[in-house]
């Protein structure tokens, strides 16, 4: 509803088709939650298209979010869909700038918990210092999505300077990671409460533009970055081995992971090293700035916990490895299908 | 981690480690097999071979639940999940398991309803749930398993839920390692006996190896510590020309097992005339079935089944890898056209599965590994 002068007011309860429908309704939802939550100078007019100062390098990245459940301890995902992409810009070495949103509502989502989400979205934007510039909505009939999906899409900008990707990976450079791994991922699957566990745990999501500014100034000290979401910091590794035509040695004892992600992943039969993080990086550092690049990291309370957990060898090429606290060696390989847990 | 740290104390492994190593003759090769796809995973995750002096050998043997399970009954699994109405629950392990038709999973993303469960008991609180739909759990594994079948089958007979039953293959561990210890020319010198059938079946179930075969026995727990230990115990007994079944569980296994569940199981199941093993062939009285009494929630006994046995793809070695006779590496398709995500024989999909554990943390680990004395 709409006064023809006043501001506009949603007074719906639940999300109908008609607020995808491109009328009355969705000029309501729009203005009076997505502008109000969101705001920015750019998204105020909500023109086709949000015009943006640039110019040089730029960084561009996209980013789906389907996570179930939408709210989990510490954080949902509104906050997700903004640090996720914020992050992604962040691991190229870029500012992140502006970012845009998508929603895909089912029909029947309630508009109070869509406000609460795209509030959290607004306070995570603000706190990574981007902007939200573009959105869209959709309304999908009951049964086609699973509550709501939110897709991001990130621009940032890149200094000349900065050159970081596999190539510039070596033998002797140093592996550190900012803080423990798998908070995210253990804690969302034992939200879903199917697992009949109880842990205290909560979500890392964060952004971490600014632990990444600070590598970002090692200038060619550092190699190499990415967040170890989607299959942990295993993964990660694996296809920077793969890419660098290198071995990555890990060292089990220096890998954080905090207590009750480690009991839970051993009730689970998952390895930790494969369960996402959402505010946490893996960089490369060259060998000389590895001391000064960790207490880099510890200067900031989300950098707290950060490790040197290994370092890059020329063998066994392509493979990343363990040494285990006991003194064996094992392989740390690509994840199969999803962590299924044993059955005994 | 309270009560698991102290299992992977690196100075306690060092020193049992120290401790095998002054045990075994030089240049004198024992070959120790564990018979439980747990350890071996464990074997392989901590990397406890490079403890090991390289005068012992560890072999794997066939206790991996979801390795030994013919393809005609992932086949029959398939054909129940497909049927209007019915959905299927198993442990995540089983899903991948190839069968002649593909596997439970690529069934699932042909429209059956697959669903993943931790334990029997959800299965059936899945037929709680769904009243109008049936609910057949698929139950595999060995003695470790089979108590939490029986107890489900009870619980449904108690509570009069009828849209619920279960498709029985488990199986019993004495006959495979009969199997292998009939084996002409056996060369594993001595056993790591598996801990979790243990706490159902008890110790005193393993006394046939030394007193048939002349092969000790040490049941296991499932630490790095643990296992160590267990060699040590092993190598031991060698040394001192003893042999017997030791228990080196014991802060969880008793000699005469958990009679509790073994009345559950007794009271719901009894032993098949005969049961394919993968890789064994027909081993007679080695499975389970349900009792008559249980033939409503008996999904054998509900639904007809294609019943098909499908021969193990030929070039496929689990069968050898399953009895000790060759490492995953000597098989002809390892690592080629069986890997974790194109599984060809079953050893290669559960993580307990001798091939998926060497593949997935011990590649590097081949070329050092010549046997001693080979």
């Amino acid at each position: 509803m709409r006064s023809r002068t006043g501001r506009p007011v949603l007074r719906d309860e639940l999300v109908t088709l008609a607020h995808g429908a491109g009328g009355k309704a969705t000029r309501d939802l729009v203005e009076a939650l997505f502008l109000e939550e969101l705001g920015s100078e750019q998204l105020a007019p909500l023109a086709d298209a949000a015009i943006v100062p640039g110019g040089g390098r730029l960084a561009f990245t996209t980013d789906a979010y389907v996570v179930s459940p939408l709210t989990f301890p510490g954080g949902d995902i509104g906050e997700l869909a903004v640090n996720g992409t914020v992050n992604d810009l962040a691991m190229v070495g870029a500012r992140p700038l502006w970012l845009s949103a998508g929603f895909v509502i089912e029909e029947g989502f309630a508009i109070a918990d869509l406000r609460r989400i795209a509030a959290s979205m607004g306070r995570a934007a603000r706190a990574a210092g981007v902007a939200i510039v573009a959105g869209d909505t959709k309304v999908v009939e009951r049964g086609n999505a699973d509550g709501l999906y939110v897709v991001t899409a990130g621009v940032g900008a890149l200094d000349d300077g900065v050159r970081l990707g596999p190539e510039r990976v070596r033998p002797g450079d140093r592996v550190l990671v900012s803080g423990s791994l798998g908070d995210h991922g253990m804690a969302v699957m034992i939200a879903r409460g199917n697992l009949a566990l109880e842990v205290d745990l909560e979500s890392d999501t964060a952004p971490v533009h600014e632990l990444a500014a600070a590598l970002v100034a090692f200038g060619d000290g550092l190699r190499w970055m990415r967040d170890p979401t989607r299959g942990g910091l295993a993964t990660a590794l694996n296809e920077l081995a793969s890419q660098a035509g290198l071995a990555v040695a890990l060292a089990e004892e220096a890998i954080p992971v905090c207590s009750p992600v480690a009991a839970a992943c051993e009730i689970l039969g998952i390895d930790p090293l494969y369960v996402a993080s959402e505010g946490r990086l893996v960089a490369v550092v060259a060998p000389e700035a590895a001391g000064a690049a960790l207490e880099a990291l510890h200067a900031f309370p989300l950098g707290a916990g950060a490790a040197l957990v290994g370092e890059i060898r020329d063998e066994p090429e392509g493979f990343v490895v363990l040494d285990t606290s006991l003194g064996g060696t094992r392989i740390v390989d690509m994840l199969v299908g999803d962590p299924l847990p044993r059955i005994c | 981690m309270k009560y698991v740290d102290e299992y992977r104390s690196p100075p306690l492994a060092k020193a049992l480690a120290a401790e095998i190593a002054g045990l075994v003759r030089p240049k004198v090769p024992v070959r120790v097999m564990e018979v439980c796809g747990g350890h071996t995973h464990v074997i392989y995750r901590h990397g406890l071979e490079d403890l090991l002096p390289p005068e012992v050998e560890l072999v794997h043997g066939p206790g991996c639940p979801v390795c030994v399970i013919p393809m005609g009954r992932v086949d029959d699994a398939i054909a129940l999940a497909e049927l209007p109405g019915v959905i299927l629950a198993t442990f995540g392990d089983m899903l991948r398991v190839p069968g002649g038709r593909g596997s439970l999973l690529e069934a699932k993303a042909r429209g059956a309803d697959v669903r993943m469960v931790y334990s029997p008991l959800d299965a059936l609180a899945l037929a709680r749930k769904e009243p109008a739909r049936h609910v057949v759990f698929f139950a595999v594994g060995f003695e470790t398993t089979t108590p939490a079948t029986a107890v489900t089958l009870l619980r449904a007979r108690a509570e009069g839920i009828r849209n619920f039953s279960v498709f029985c293959n488990h199986v019993t561990i004495e006959p495979p390692l009969r199997a292998i210890l009939e084996t002409p020319g056996l060369t594993i010198d001595a056993f790591v006996g598996p801990g979790h059938v243990s706490t159902v079946i008890g110790t005193d179930a393993y006394r046939f190896i030394p007193e048939e075969f002349g092969r000790p026995v040490v049941v296991s727990g499932f630490e790095p510590v643990d296992l160590l230990q267990s060699v040590a115990m092993l190598l031991r007994q060698l040394r001192e020309g003893r042999c017997s079944v030791e228990n080196q569980y014991t802060r969880v296994v008793h000699a005469e097992g958990n009679p509790r569940a073994l009345v559950a199981i007794a009271e719901t199941m009894e032993l098949r005339e005969t049961f394919e093993w993968r890789g064994l062939g027909m081993l007679p009285r080695s499975a389970l079935q349900l009792r008559e009494a249980f033939s409503e929630w008996d999904a054998e006994a509900r639904f007809p089944l294609p019943g098909v046995r499908v021969e193990d793809p030929k070039a496929c070695q689990c069968g050898e890898v399953l009895t000790g006779k060759i490492k995953p590496w000597e098989c002809k398709v390892f690592g080629t056209a069986c890997t974790p995500e194109q599984p060809l024989g079953t050893c290669m999909v559960s993580s307990e599965g001798a091939c998926a554990a060497f593949y997935a943390y011990g590649r590097l680990r081949r070329p050092q590994e010549e046997p001693v004395g080979a």
